[in-house]
C-alpha cells in the first residue's frame, strides 16, 4: 500500500527534461545491449525487453516521457532488429503486423499506468482532506470548549446576581463575581492568543526593540500571575551584573507568560518554579524550569506545533508555538529537554541582545 | 417515595467554574446538590445516592459522556439533562438516543435551565400517572385510545393516534427523528424523515390553535421534536 503511494511522487520530483533525459537514455541503453547480443536473441526477445523497459518507466514518469519511449523504442527496434536492418521499411508482412503490434501494446500499457496513478492520486488526496477535516473538527471542538466555557460561566453568574436582589447571600454573591472575574480573564487569555496566533501567521510581526532590565521584566510576569503561581516557591536568579538587554518587552513578556502561567497549570500545586536569566558573550538565555511530571520523549517536538495540548488537558494549543514564533521573531531559539530530576526545561536564546562593549567588560572585570 | 426533603441534582462536569456556578444557582432555588468532576466519580455518586436529577457534560476528562451516558441508562431510570459545548446535531442525537431526556448547549441561560430541569423532574412523576394525559386543552387517553380537544373529540388515523400518544407519555422531552420513526413504523423506516414529516403536519393541523406557530408540537432543529403542554 505504502509503495504504490510513493510511486506518484517520484515523477513529480524528477524535472521533466530530466525524465525526457533518462527516458531516452535508457531506452538507447537496454537496445545497444540488445544490440550487440543480437546475433543470440530473437527479435521478439528484443521486444520484450524494450516493453519491459517502458513498463518501468511508466511506473515512475509522466505521461509524455512514456509516449515518446513508446514511440522512440518502436523505431528503434523497427530500424535496427527488424529485417531489413537499418531501414524503417519492413519486409514481411508478419514483422509488419508485430511492429503494429508492439507500439499498440506500447501505448496501452503507457496510457493503463497512467491512469492507474492518477486514480490513486485522487484516492490519496481524498484521504487527506478526511484527515484535515477530522483534525479541524478535533481542533474545533477544544477551542470551543476553551472559549463557551468561560462564557457559559460569566452567563450562568450574571443571570443568578440579576435574578431578584438580595435572594442570593452575601458569601454567594461573592463567590459569583469571583468566578466571573476568573472567567473573563481566561477568556481575555484566550483571545490574546489568538490574536498573538493571527498576528504571527501574517507575518506582520517586528519586534520593536530596545533597551530593557530583564529582573524588572521576570517581576513584572511574576506580578500579574501572582494568583496562578499562588502557593508555590518561584526561584528567580539573575546573574550578577547583568546588563540591560535590547529585545521587545511585550513580546518577550508574554513568552515567559505563556510558559510561567503553562507551569503553574500543569504542575502539581505547591512545586516549585524556577527562572534565571544570564548572559554568554551578547547572547541572552532564559530558563524557565518546573518541578512537573515533564513532556512525553515522543511528544517533544510536537510541543510548538500549534494547537498541540497534551493528551485531554485542556487549552487552546496555542500558547507554546507562540512562544516559539516570538522567540523566532527575535532570530533566538527555545529548546525543551526533560530534567534529570523530573519536570520540564525550557531554554531560550536570543542573540545579540547585549552591545559589544559589555560583553568585553565581562573579561575586563 | 424516598426519605429525601428536598431534590437531590447530580452535576457531572469536569469544569470547577461551571460546577461552581451551578451549585450557588440551583442551591438558591432550593435544590441539594452533588458533584463529580470525572465520569468515574459520577457513575459512583448515580449508584450509592440515587439523584432525582443529573446534569452531565459531554466532555469528560476519563470518558466520553456519550459512553457515561449508555452505561448509567443501564440502570438509572430518572432524568439526564446534557449540557455541552458541542453544538453538532449529530452529538445531541447521539445523547438523546442514548437515553437523555435533554440537552443544552453551553452558554445557556439560567431561566432554561431552570425550566428544563423543572420539566424533567415533572415529567418522571408523571410517568406513574394514570392514563389519560391532560395537557392545556388536549386530553389524551390511553387506556381508550381517544383523544379530545376542548373535551370535543378528534378522529385520528391509527398511526397519528400512534404519533401523538408516544408525544403524549414524553412530554416536554426532545424525541429525535430517528427515535419516532423506529417507534411508529420500525427500525426499517428510520431514514423516512418524508412519512414523519406529512404525519406531524396532520397532527399539528388537528391539535394546533395556529399552525403556523405550533405550540404543542415543536420543531428542534436538526434533531426532532419536543411535545410541550402549551400555553394558555
Amino acid at each position: 500500500m505504502q509503495d504504490v503511494f510513493i510511486t506518484p511522487f517520484i515523477g513529480s520530483r524528477i524535472g521533466r527534461p530530466r525524465q525526457y533525459l533518462l527516458s531516452i537514455l535508457s531506452v538507447c541503453m537496454v537496445s545497444a545491449v540488445c544490440f550487440l547480443f543480437s546475433a543470440y536473441i530473437g527479435v521478439e526477445v528484443v521486444a520484450f525487453m524494450l516493453l519491459l523497459t517502458l513498463s518501468l518507466i511508466a511506473m515512475f514518469f509522466d505521461i509524455l516521457p512514456v509516449l515518446l519511449t513508446a514511440l522512440l523504442s518502436a523505431l528503434i527496434w523497427d530500424y535496427f532488429f527488424l529485417l531489413p536492418r537499418y531501414n524503417l521499411r519492413v519486409g514481411n508482412t508478419e514483422d509488419r503486423i508485430l511492429l503494429s503490434m508492439y507500439f499498440v501494446i506500447a501505448l496501452v500499457n503507457a496510457v493503463l499506468t497512467y491512469k492507474i496513478r492518477q486514480i490513486e492520486k485522487i484516492a490519496r488526496q481524498k484521504e487527506e482532506k478526511a484527515k484535515t477535516l477530522k483534525l479541524y473538527n478535533t481542533l474545533l471542538n477544544s477551542l470551543s470548549h476553551e472559549f463557551r466555557t468561560p462564557i457559559a460561566t460569566i452567563i450562568g453568574a450574571t443571570d443568578n446576581l440579576l435574578e431578584q436582589p438580595g435572594r442570593l447571600s452575601g458569601d454567594d454573591s461573592k463567590k459569583l463575581l469571583t468566578e466571573i472575574s476568573v472567567a473573563s480573564l481566561r477568556l481575555n487569555r484566550h483571545v490574546e492568543n489568538l490574536l498573538n496566533m493571527s498576528r504571527l501567521e501574517s507575518g506582520i510581526i517586528q519586534p520593536k526593540k530596545d533597551w530593557h532590565d530583564v529582573h524588572e521584566m521576570i517581576l513584572s510576569i511574576l506580578h500579574q500571575l501572582e494568583e496562578a503561581l499562588a502557593g508555590r516557591r518561584v526561584i528567580v536568579s539573575i546573574r550578577n551584573g547583568l546588563p540591560p538587554a535590547r529585545l521587545d518587552w511585550g513580546l518577550m513578556e508574554q513568552v515567559l507568560y505563556n510558559l510561567l502561567y503553562n507551569a503553574a497549570l500543569y504542575t502539581p500545586p505547591g512545586t516549585p518554579v524556577f527562572i534565571s536569566a544570564t548572559r554568554f558573550a551578547r547572547e541572552l538565555i532564559l530558563v524557565v524550569e518546573d518541578d512537573g511530571p515533564g513532556f512525553p520523549e515522543e511528544e517533544i517536538n510536537k510541543v510548538f506545533d500549534k494547537f498541540y495540548r497534551r493528551g485531554r488537558i485542556g487549552g487552546t494549543g496555542l500558547g507554546l508555538s507562540i512562544v516559539k514564533g516570538f522567540v523566532e521573531a527575535h532570530d533566538g531559539t527555545i529548546e525543551l529537554t526533560n530534567r534529570t530530576a523530573g519536570g520540564a526545561c525550557f531554554i531560550i536564546s536570543l542573540p545579540s541582545c547585549f552591545s559589544v562593549e559589555a560583553a568585553q567588560e565581562e573579561y575586563v572585570s | 417515595m424516598n426519605q429525601k426533603t428536598t431534590t437531590e441534582i447530580l452535576i457531572i462536569d469536569d469544569e470547577t467554574s461551571i460546577r461552581k456556578i451551578l451549585e450557588i444557582t440551583l442551591q438558591s432555588y432550593g435544590y441539594s446538590i452533588l458533584q463529580a468532576a470525572t465520569a468515574r466519580e459520577g457513575l459512583q455518586l448515580t449508584a450509592t445516592q440515587s439523584p432525582d436529577l443529573i446534569l452531565l457534560d459531554l466532555g469528560l476528562p476519563d470518558e466520553s459522556g456519550h459512553a457515561t451516558l449508555k452505561k448509567m441508562r443501564e440502570w438509572f431510570g430518572k432524568p439526564v439533562i446534557i449540557l455541552s459545548v458541542l453544538s453538532g446535531e449529530d452529538d445531541i442525537i447521539a445523547a438523546l438516543d442514548n437515553g437523555a431526556n435533554d440537552y443544552l448547549i453551553k452558554p445557556f441561560r439560567t431561566g432554561e435551565l431552570l425550566a428544563r430541569i423543572r420539566s424533567a423532574l415533572r415529567n418522571a412523576l408523571q410517568e406513574n400517572e394514570g392514563p389519560v394525559i391532560r395537557l392545556n386543552g388536549l386530553e389524551i387517553d390511553l387506556s381508550t385510545r381517544t383523544v379530545k380537544k376542548d373535551n370535543e373529540l378528534l378522529k385520528l388515523t391509527a398511526t397519528q393516534y400512534a404519533l401523538l400518544a408516544l408525544f403524549g407519555r414524553n412530554v416536554g422531552k426532545v424525541l429525535t427523528h430517528q427515535y419516532l420513526l423506529r417507534e411508529i413504523w420500525g427500525s426499517d423506516h428510520v431514514d423516512q424523515l418524508q412519512y414523519l414529516r406529512v404525519f406531524i403536519a396532520q397532527l399539528r393541523k388537528k391539535i394546533e390553535k395556529d399552525v403556523n406557530y405550533p405550540e404543542h408540537i415543536v420543531t428542534e432543529s436538526g434533531v426532532g421534536y419536543r411535545f410541550l403542554a402549551g400555553s394558555n
